[in-house]
Order: structure tokens, then C-alpha cells, then sequence
């Protein structure tokens, strides 16, 4: 079922900047040379910054193309997506293998204009064009036993070059708990900008949660199990004192390594100024009572 | 060894203004290159990682000075303080992009200081480079006689801090930071070791 939810964010937010603002924001950046860039007035909430096409697509942490932010836009090509197709198992009354045509064919794709907060502390706004998780969910039955949803990226190590690097253990793997994946605002992405989901983006289908921390969203994803227990997650493999399951955002609680409370929208140049962080990257409204109860500083 | 002759030749008519104009032309390429969208589309960290690595990597050239002296024959001594100047100067501004176009907030660049070990770090060594940049001239070598050796000594481990200082900014697992270290650490032991075979040739200078 798609329109569960409306858009707060406008075609404006997304807008690729006009000259006038790329020369506003030089004129003011030199202007902030001088004492102002060390102690910039906090901006509102509202205060976007559009993110360009060519940005989103030329600004990629998908390490399975190499570890450089450039990186996946340089070696994406290799990745053959046709035939695709997703795996869904586990606690599911239809398990088996999904064509991804098959799925399109039964699924209203729809534009969801999403604030995208990387765990870096930078940020973006992406037009993503995609169906919800939950429609996909129905399709494969989800018995009433199943708590979680687990997640993989394909590995290929041919096509995916920095897969043939130890820099994280492969297959690239994520999870979300049921609730969470079952909610209005969790995507299944397959375009951007209206045009087929970029290779460096997560071309063919990708996941998208836009209030948590941008390595939640799963790119160029193969397979979906539902499981009663929680499922392991790539970074928190990896470096578990840094990176947690829940990994929603939240300015009130730092990474180790630095501060979660603003963030540098990527595409203003040298002199892009950092704005605040938002609680749940401004989905508190939606998703806020999915946490009722919880430690946030202990469920990082 | 005319090889190394013409290139020891080479090295000591160098006049020093190139190595600095040559040392300030790189932070002016990547500020033009920024500006023209030569560092992609997030100029601030391409140039404060540029900037750190760089620095690092010409601390290192100063550091292999010594052995290249030692095992090669190859004398760049009259490089090694221009070398040394331009490298505190790339840190520095390593550091201040850091503060000023990255964190720029600065209540968040005190709480950084005080509560991020990497970030403490890579501090200690800007710190240790400070005095060395400051006594990097000839006034500077005759007041402190003996001293000012043994000061500048500490340019190791303010080299081996900015290895470390890399290898704790990494967010999975790179090879690159790791050889950093490795070569930093093994200047360190060929620093230890060829004193001891070359006593025989101190004895011969001392007869």
C-alpha cells in the first residue's frame, strides 16, 4: 500500500542550487574567514541545504567499491544488476526467491524526499523513489513469530573490487527489528532523482531508513530473513564500541571518536556551514514512540 | 659514485627559497583545486586529509635524511630544515581547517581537545613540532648548542604520534596508516642500530 506518508520536505529541498546561492555562500564564506566561522550562530532546523544530483552520486561510502568517498563512483560500473533477484527466508510462510521484476510488477513506486545522515556526521537530502519495506514483507508472509529482519549486500567479488579487502568481514550484512522495518517510513529504493537507482548508490534496490545512521540502509541487497533473534550487523562486527544495532540518529549522543550533534551537509564547498542534528534526523514525530521506554545511550 | 656526487651537488646548490615556494605552492594548488572542484564535492576533508598525509610524509623525508646519509652516501642535510619547516606548516594548517571549516563550532573543537584520544594525539605531536619549528634556525642551533640536537630528537616521536594519530582516524581495516607506522618505526631502529657497527670507523677517526 503506498501514500502511507507525506513528504515535509519539498521538490525545493532538493532543487540543484542556483549561481546566486553558490555566490552568496562564497561571498559569506570569505566574510567568515575572520572570527565568524569560529563561532557560527546555530541555524535552523529548516535550514537545508539542497544536495545535487551530482553529489549524492559522486559522494559514496559503499566500501565494496573501495574505501575513498569517490571511490564507488569510479569502480561501480563493474556490477552487473540484471538478472536480480532478492532471497527471502526465514520466518516467512512464502520463502524463496523474489525476481526483482516480479516484485516492481506488484509494487507502486512513489518519491520520498528524505533527510540522509551519515554516521560521519555529514549529511544529504535524497529524493528517493522506492515502496515500502512492509509492502515486500507481506508479499513473502511474515509469521508471527519473527521479531527481525535481517538484511544482505551482495558479495561479488569480481565486480565488487573492495570486497578483495579485509577492511570489513563479507558479506556486507545489516538488520532492523520488525517493527521497525514495518514502519511507513522504512524504503525499498530503486531511483533517485526519478531515474534508476545510480550503481554507487545501490543500484538495483537498496534499503533506506532515513532516521537512522546512512550505513543502516543496505545497498544492492540480495537477501531478507526474518528471525526471532536480533541479527548481527556489519559495523557492529566490526567495531562494537562505536557502532550499535539501533544506530538511530542522535545529536545527544556522541560517536567515541566525535561529536553527533551537527553535521556538514556535503555539495556548499569550503565554507559550508554545520547545522544541528536532529532527534531521529527530524523523525521524532514518526518513530520517536517505536523507542518508549528505551535507553538511547545504551541501545547506540 | 658519480651518480650520487652529481646528485649530492645537486641537492647543496638548491637554494632554500625554492624548497619553501615549492612547500607553499601544494596548500595553494589544493585551495585553487577546492575551489574548482578539483577535490570532488567535499573540499574541506579532501584538503584537511591532504593536508595531514602530506605532512606526515614530509616528516618522514626528513627523517630519512640520516640513513640515506648513512647507508647510501646520498647527503640531503641541506634540505632537511626546509623539509622540516614545510611539514609543521602542513600540519598546522592541517589543524586549523580542521577547527575552522570542519568542526567550526568552537565549544565543540574544546570538547574534541579534551575528550578524543586520536584527536589528543594528533595535538601532543602539533605540540612537540611547535618548539622544534620555532628553533629552526642558526641563532636558535648556537644558543642551544648540545641541547638543540637532543631537542630535535623529538622529532621521531612527534613523527610516530602523527602514525598513530592516522591509524586511530581509520574506520574498518587499511593497510595504508599500518605502513606509516611500520616505516616510522623502522627509522626508529636503524637510528639504534648502526651505531654499534659503526664504532670500528669511530675508532679510526679517533686514531
Amino acid at each position: 500500500m503506498a501514500h502511507r506518508w507525506t513528504n515535509d520536505l519539498t521538490q525545493g529541498d532538493v532543487t540543484p542550487k542556483s549561481a546566486y546561492l553558490n555566490r552568496r555562500q562564497f561571498m559569506a564564506g570569505m566574510a567568515g574567514l575572520g572570527l565568524a566561522a569560529l563561532a557560527p550562530k546555530a541555524n535552523a532546523a529548516t535550514d537545508l541545504t539542497p544536495t545535487d544530483f551530482d553529489v549524492i552520486t559522486q559522494y559514496n561510502n559503499f566500501y565494496e567499491f573501495g574505501t575513498g568517498k569517490e571511490d564507488p563512483a569510479k569502480h561501480a560500473h563493474r556490477l552487473t544488476t540484471k538478472p536480480w533477484s532478492i532471497k527471502i527466508d526465514g520466518l516467512v510462510d512464502r520463502p524463496g526467491d523474489y525476481a526483482l521484476e516480479d516484485i516492481l510488477s506488484k509494487m507502486t513506486i512513489e518519491e520520498r524526499i528524505y533527510r540522509f545522515r551519515c554516521v560521519e556526521a555529514w549529511s544529504m537530502v535524497v529524493p528517493w523513489n522506492g515502496f515500502e519495506l512492509k509492502d515486500l514483507l507481506d508479499l513473502a508472509g511474515v509469521q508471527s513469530s519473527a521479531k527481525y529482519v535481517a538484511f544482505e549486500t551482495l558479495y561479488r567479488p569480481k565486480e565488487m573490487i573492495g570486497q578483495n579487502s579485509p577492511f570489513l568481514d563479507w558479506p556486507y550484512v545489516e538488520g532492523l527489528r520488525l517493527d521497525e522495518a514495518n514502519h511507513p517510513l522504512t524504503l525499498m529504493a530503486t531511483g533517485i532523482y526519478g531515474k534508476d537507482m545510480p550503481k554507487q548508490n545501490g543500484a538495483p534496490i537498496r534499503l533506506v531508513v532515513p532516521w537512522k545512521y546512512g550505513f543502516k540502509s543496505i545497498k544492492s541487497m540480495v537477501r531478507i530473513t526474518l528471525t526471532d533473534k536480533e541479527p548481527p550487523t556489519s559495523w557492529n562486527k566490526s567495531i562494537p564500541g562505536e557502532y550499535g544495532f539501533y544506530s538511530n540518529v542522535n545529536p545527544e549522543v556522541d560517536h567515541p571518536r566525535w561529536s553527533q550533534a551537527s553535521e556538514r551537509p556535503i555539495g556548499g564547498g569550503f565554507f559550508a556551514k554545520r547545522i544541528p542534528t536532529l532527534m531521529f534526523n527530524g523523525y521524532e514525530k514518526e518513530v520517536a514512540s517505536l523507542y518508549e521506554g528505551m535507553d538511547l545511550r545504551k541501545n547506540y | 659514485m658519480p651518480m650520487v656526487d652529481t646528485v649530492n651537488t645537486l641537492v647543496r646548490k638548491t637554494p632554500n627559497w625554492l624548497l619553501y615556494l615549492i612547500g607553499a605552492a601544494y596548500p595553494a594548488w589544493l585551495l585553487y583545486a577546492g575551489f574548482t572542484g578539483g577535490l570532488g564535492v567535499d573540499p574541506v576533508k579532501a584538503m584537511e586529509h591532504a593536508l595531514g598525509k602530506v605532512g606526515l610524509q614530509v616528516l618522514i623525508a626528513v627523517l630519512l635524511v640520516t640513513p640515506l646519509r648513512r647507508f647510501t652516501k646520498l647527503n640531503f642535510l641541506s634540505w632537511r630544515r626546509a623539509l622540516g619547516v614545510i611539514a609543521f606548516f602542513y600540519i598546522l594548517l592541517h589543524f586549523l581547517v580542521w577547527m575552522v571549516l570542519d568542526v567550526q563550532i568552537l565549544s565543540q573543537v574544546k570538547a574534541d581537545l579534551i575528550k578524543r584520544p586520536y584527536i589528543i594525539v594528533g595535538m601532543i605531536s602539533l605540540l612537540i613540532l611547535l618548539p622544534l619549528a620555532i628553533t629552526s634556525n642558526n641563532l636558535s642551533i648556537r644558543k642551544l648548542g648540545p641541547r638543540w640536537r637532543k631537542l630535535h630528537k623529538a622529532t621521531y616521536l612527534a613523527v610516530a604520534l602523527g602514525g598513530v594519530h592516522y591509524i586511530m582516524q581509520t574506520k574498518g581495516f587499511e593497510y595504508e596508516p599500518y605502513i606509516y607506522l611500520a616505516v616510522v618505526i623502522g627509522l626508529i631502529a636503524l637510528r639504534k642500530l648502526p651505531k654499534k657497527r659503526a664504532t670500528p670507523q669511530v675508532k679510526r677517526q679517533a686514531a
